[in-house]
């Protein structure tokens, strides 16, 4: 296994992550496609989504973008949107080669586990406790700010979790269409039979993506209103069935 | 004789110059590669199902008896699930070398995390009255496994299945970081030669595949479970 001794050569050698085209100057890179697409898909289907669970319709719309963004291929958008002429493998500022394109297309890839997780965690309040809230007098927004989003916010919270770590796959496929992050380090190791480096920025993008998961599990845990923990006297029926949308590998 | 028909009617609509996205002409001159693209696609995604299934059954009945193998089964499923498809096929290359192994090993292990996951709340799912009652009429564990839970959790476990299915169809077209593809090669080839024709037919015949996929999941489904047809 030698290789496995010629990747540790390639991580521990500093030149390797210092550079224009370096582990950090990508992983950087990488971070802030990330964390802008994020948050963009988040500002996008959020509200649309808890607004269409409060109402209690769209429901087969919200529940079924998620089977279609799981057929389509991330690569092959990914290579239909550098090949057309807008928005094309032209630079955009710090995001690099093809940025436009590959925000587009991990916006895009976000939402689906963003609107169905934050529709069906508002149907899933008890039917009896927003009955409750009406009783209680409290207005349609009272209600929705009140009782439903404290309750929803679990489920809605995994699904940030599922659209986090679906973005960062997405953004290590961008290049396989020569696009921007850290996969440049893993495709340009392959492309050169360099596998010490292809192997080097794999390990990079799998511990990045295991450290961003256990984070979000954290803040998970954290936004739980009700935390189920061995000390809490929890009301059954007030907790919301923690049912969540089946997860599936990224980077599709 | 393609030359001629050229000449009288200007460039292919997959010429440079022309360079259209959708190009009946492209299918038909290429249609050899693109077969060949499709065998491979289809060979690759049904071998990394059946590899995933045939490991997420043992593991999942074993894991139902052992609930701390079940812990570590599910963290381990999360995560192989967080690990992006592009960084995970070349961790295993130092193992199986630039081969289509390298890809069906890679999608399999995503299958299998979708599908133990699957199996262990299908089996869950089967309530404990009926387990009882199939108890007092002399069901042994081997018999009651087979005739009783594996058919009432079949439903999960097909949900289960047409994910991964359908997401295994996807994931192929990353094995064109080692050169097996299937359909991604023809896209990576697309993208590096800015050949529309060639990566539109090639993304419109992986979806058209994962649908396929997914229906006739469905419809196994409806054979195996008669008894829901009326349910629904």
């Amino acid at each position: 296994m030698e290789l496995f001794s010629e990747t540790w050569q390639y991580l521990l050698d500093a030149d390797n992550w210092t550079g224009a085209e370096g582990l950090v100057a990508r992983l950087l890179e990488q971070l802030l496609l990330t964390a802008t697409a994020l948050a963009a898909a988040m500002l996008l289907g959020l509200p649309l989504a808890l607004w269409l669970g409060h109402l209690g319709k769209g429901g087969f719309l919200a529940v079924n973008i998620s089977n279609v963004g799981r057929a389509v291929p991330t690569f092959a958008l990914l290579a239909i949107l550098v090949a057309a002429d807008w928005p094309g493998s032209a630079d955009f500022g710090p995001y690099g080669r093809a940025g436009l394109a590959t925000l587009i297309a991990l916006v895009l890839f976000a939402l689906p586990p963003l609107i169905t997780n934050g529709y069906v965690g508002m149907r899933e309040v008890p039917s009896d406790v927003q009955e409750a809230a009406d009783g209680m007098g409290m207005s349609p927004v009272q209600r929705f700010r009140r009782v439903e989003l404290p309750l929803a916010l679990p489920v809605v919270a995994s699904g940030v979790r599922l659209a986090l770590v679906q973005v960062w796959a997405t953004a290590t496929i961008a290049a396989l269409v020569a696009g921007p992050g850290l996969g440049r380090i893993i495709t340009e190791g392959f492309a050169r039979n360099d596998y010490a480096q292809g192997m080097a920025g794999a390990v990079v993008v799998a511990v990045v993506a295991l450290v961003l998961e256990l984070a979000a599990a954290a803040a998970q845990r954290a936004v739980d209103p009700m935390p189920s923990g061995p000390s809490s006297d929890r009301d059954d029926a007030l907790s919301v069935p923690s049912t969540t949308v089946t997860e599936a590998p990224t980077g599709s | 004789m393609t030359i001629l028909g050229a000449a009288d009617s200007g460039p292919s609509c997959y010429s440079r110059f022309v360079n259209e996205w959708f190009c009946w002409q492209y299918v038909e001159d290429r249609h050899v590669q693109i077969t060949d693209a499709l065998v491979e696609h289809i060979g690759i995604t049904l071998a990394a199902l059946v590899l995933g299934i045939v490991i997420a059954v043992p593991l999942a009945l074993l894991a139902r008896r052992i609930p701390r193998l079940e812990s570590l089964v599910l963290g381990f499923s999360t995560g192989v699930y967080t690990v992006p498809s592009l960084a995970l096929l070349p961790l295993l290359v130092p193992f199986t070398g630039l081969s289509a192994a390298t890809v069906v090993i890679g999608l399999g292990l995503y299958a299998l995390t979708i599908l133990v996951r699957a199996l262990l709340d299908g089996l869950r799912s089967v309530p404990d009255d009926v387990r009882e009652a199939a108890r007092g009429l002399g069901y042994g564990r081997a018999r009651m496994l087979t005739r009783i839970e594996m058919p009432l959790a079949l439903p999960v476990v097909m949900a289960g299945l047409r994910v991964a299915a359908v997401s295994t169809v996807a994931l192929t077209t990353v094995g064109t970081l080692v050169a097996y593809g299937g359909l991604g090669d023809l896209i990576s080839h697309g993208v590096q030669r800015d050949f529309r024709a060639e990566l539109m037919t090639a993304a419109v015949l992986c979806v058209v595949l994962a649908v396929v996929l997914d229906v006739l999941l469905v419809l196994l489904q409806r054979v195996l479970t008669p008894w829901t047809a009326g349910a629904r």
